[in-house]
């Protein structure tokens, strides 16, 4: 199978600092693919190389066999990359169906003058803009909110709709930094199900980080761990978690005992 | 039902044109009063158009009314020019309007110039450069020979009436609001929310950031043109930072990001700066109350400031009028 995404060598620095040391890897299409590792491991600044925050000091990074290091991030969304946030980043003044909307700005060709005298090709762009918007807030049981102000919503919702915001720019990789920080339970079961229905339905390739570790092993079908920016053991997540380096470095004793 | 919305706004425009008409032609506003509307008017185009840039797109211009300066000149020069050499009558109207569209799009030229450093700046420190920006713009204009220098561009023809400035204020109106209510709008609005977060759902925040400010521009030049055909005169004082920080608070007042809590505030604001100055000559000389004009700006200023105490987001935050909304279907 042929790599969505692969990263060669790619190596980051702040300032002296070695915030991610040569990485290397693939990343298949469909699978949900993890990256864990104990805080300050550098899995934020590896999605943020990724999404084109920032450029790697080295390295490389292929999205289906295109170089993307270095390109702006809101051309490395067009080309099918999209993320969520550690802590949430949603457009809190504007409506729910408007937040999704604005991720599917980039695929409307209307003009400053097609909009200004809402010819009626902007309008039946509009439209389609607004039922695929729909659609999404439907799936992500969202329906009931479409009106309302992205700020009203409850935490697990609004962890919902960055999903469905990030669904909207059609990609065919998915990034979800900590997808169920914060979350209980309950609310992590619903998460889990939702990620690999997303996957099924959307035909999409999800690559996420996540601290908890039930559900990496509950939904990863393969896990990176790292810690210092460094590998220190990758494979499917059941044999990774009794890897006496990653107990060590990453889980620590207590994490055992769960 | 979009058809019928739209038409909401058209009717209730036109209700205020044919009040202010009748009111005008049976003399209960006299050619004073029609003055202070017109310049409410220009008020709303001025605001509505600095709400696209500071409210709607998150920027923050301190320098509106270098653009304003820049139409008022453009379109000045245009007409003057062309009545000094042909003293004609019939085309007034067509080289008017050409004119104040030419002021919009050298506008629009100068708000694409002073975007650009907006790809790099934020908040206070691009305030500071379109600060700057309306200063230089100020400072040029009184060193240009040929448009007056400090004296000012003089002789420019009356063609403002209040029908042609109606007519400019509702089409600025309209075209704002359809583009605020559009993917283009979503996105800059996005911009103002979270530029990170917009950038990431693939919106290319510099263009719009840029087309913001191009877009006030445009409107704010053509503005400056009407007012330059209405007082007949375009000066480089109009022009200031204080003008700008006037239309600044218009926006602030009104409520940031919302269209009709600017066109409220450019008319109430106008109306209260003349209120005020009445009522302090009627308190002197008729009450006999021994108080100066100059109290006009410390009140206005007092009542600025419990406002913003009172109602911190602005009179409607970022509360849209129902006739000002787009009607939308759902589900």
């Amino acid at each position: 199978m042929s790599a969505l995404l692969s990263i060669q060598n790619m190596t980051h620095y702040f300032g002296g600092l070695k915030a991610v040391s040569e990485f290397s890897f693939d990343v298949p299409e469909g699978v949900i693919y993890g990256l864990i590792g104990p805080n300050g491991s550098g899995k934020t600044t590896c999605f943020n190389l990724i999404t084109g925050i920032y450029t790697p000091t080295q390295g490389k990074i292929l999205f289906q066999g295109e170089e993307i290091q270095g390109h702006k991030p809101f051309r490395i969304v067009h080309k099918g990359i999209a993320r969520t946030f550690q802590n949430l980043r949603i457009f809190n003044n504007l409506s729910v169906i408007d937040n999704i909307r604005v991720a599917r700005h980039f695929t409307t060709t209307s003009g400053v003058f097609s909009t200004f005298l809402r010819l009626p090709s902007f309008k039946q762009e509009e439209e389609k803009v607004r039922e695929e918007a729909m659609d999404l807030i439907r799936l992500m049981n969202l329906h009931s909110r479409a009106t309302e102000m992205a700020k009203n919503l409850p935490y697990g919702e609004l962890r919902r709709l960055e999903i469905a915001r990030a669904l909207a720019t059609k990609p065919k990789l998915i990034l979800l930094d900590e997808p169920a920080a914060g979350m209980n339970p309950k609310e992590t079961e619903d998460l889990m199900r939702l990620i690999q229905r997303v996957r099924d339905e959307f035909k999409v390739t999800i690559f996420l980080i996540e601290h908890h570790m039930k559900f990496v092993t509950g939904i990863c079908e393969k896990v990176k761990v790292i810690d210092f920016g460094t590998t220190i053991a990758e494979g499917r997540p059941e044999d990774v978690v009794k890897e006496p380096k990653v107990l060590e470095a990453y889980l620590g004793r207590k994490a055992v005992v769960c | 039902m979009d058809k019928l919305k739209s038409m909401k706004l058209l009717m209730a425009g036109l209700i205020f044109y044919v009040v202010v008409q009748v009111l005008s032609a049976v003399g209960v506003l006299n050619g004073y009063f029609m003055v202070i509307i017109n310049r409410s008017l220009i008020g709303v185009m001025f605001a509505v158009s600095l709400n696209l840039i500071n409210g709607i797109t998150g920027q923050f211009s301190l320098g509106h009314m270098g653009f304003a300066a820049v139409g008022a000149y453009t379109s000045g020069s245009i007409t003057t020019l062309i009545f000094k050499l042909s003293p004609r009558h019939p085309e007034d109207a067509v080289v008017f309007v050409v004119a104040i569209i030419a002021g919009g799009i050298a506008a629009a030229v100068a708000g694409f110039l002073i975007g650009f450093p907006s790809l790099r700046l934020k908040g206070d420190y691009l305030a500071i450069v379109t600060l700057g920006f309306g200063e230089i713009i100020r400072t040029i204009l009184n060193n240009i020979a040929w448009v007056g220098g400090p004296r000012g561009l003089l002789g420019i023809p009356k063609f403002s009436t209040f029908t042609v400035i109606f007519v400019f204020t509702m089409a600025t109106i309209i075209l704002i609001r359809n583009l605020v209510q559009s993917s283009i709008g979503r996105s800059m609005l996005s911009i103002r929310e979270n530029e990170l977060a917009s950038e990431l759902v693939g919106v290319d925040t510099t263009k719009y950031k840029v087309l913001g400010f191009v877009v006030g521009a445009f409107f704010a030049g053509m503005g400056g043109g009407l007012l330059a055909h209405l007082l007949q005169i375009a000066h480089p004082t109009q022009y200031g930072f204080y003008a700008s920080a006037l239309i600044l608070i218009m926006v602030y007042v009104g409520g940031i990001g919302s269209l009709t809590g600017s066109i409220i505030a450019a008319f109430s604001l106008t109306f209260l700066t003349e209120g005020l100055r009445v009522g302090i000559d009627w308190l002197r000389d008729t009450a006999g109350v021994p108080i100066g004009t100059e109290w006009t700006m410390v009140i206005y200023a007092l009542l600025l400031i419990l406002i913003m105490l009172f109602k911190t987001e602005g009179l409607l935050g970022m509360r849209e009028a129902s006739i000002l909304i787009i009607k939308e279907k759902q589900g």
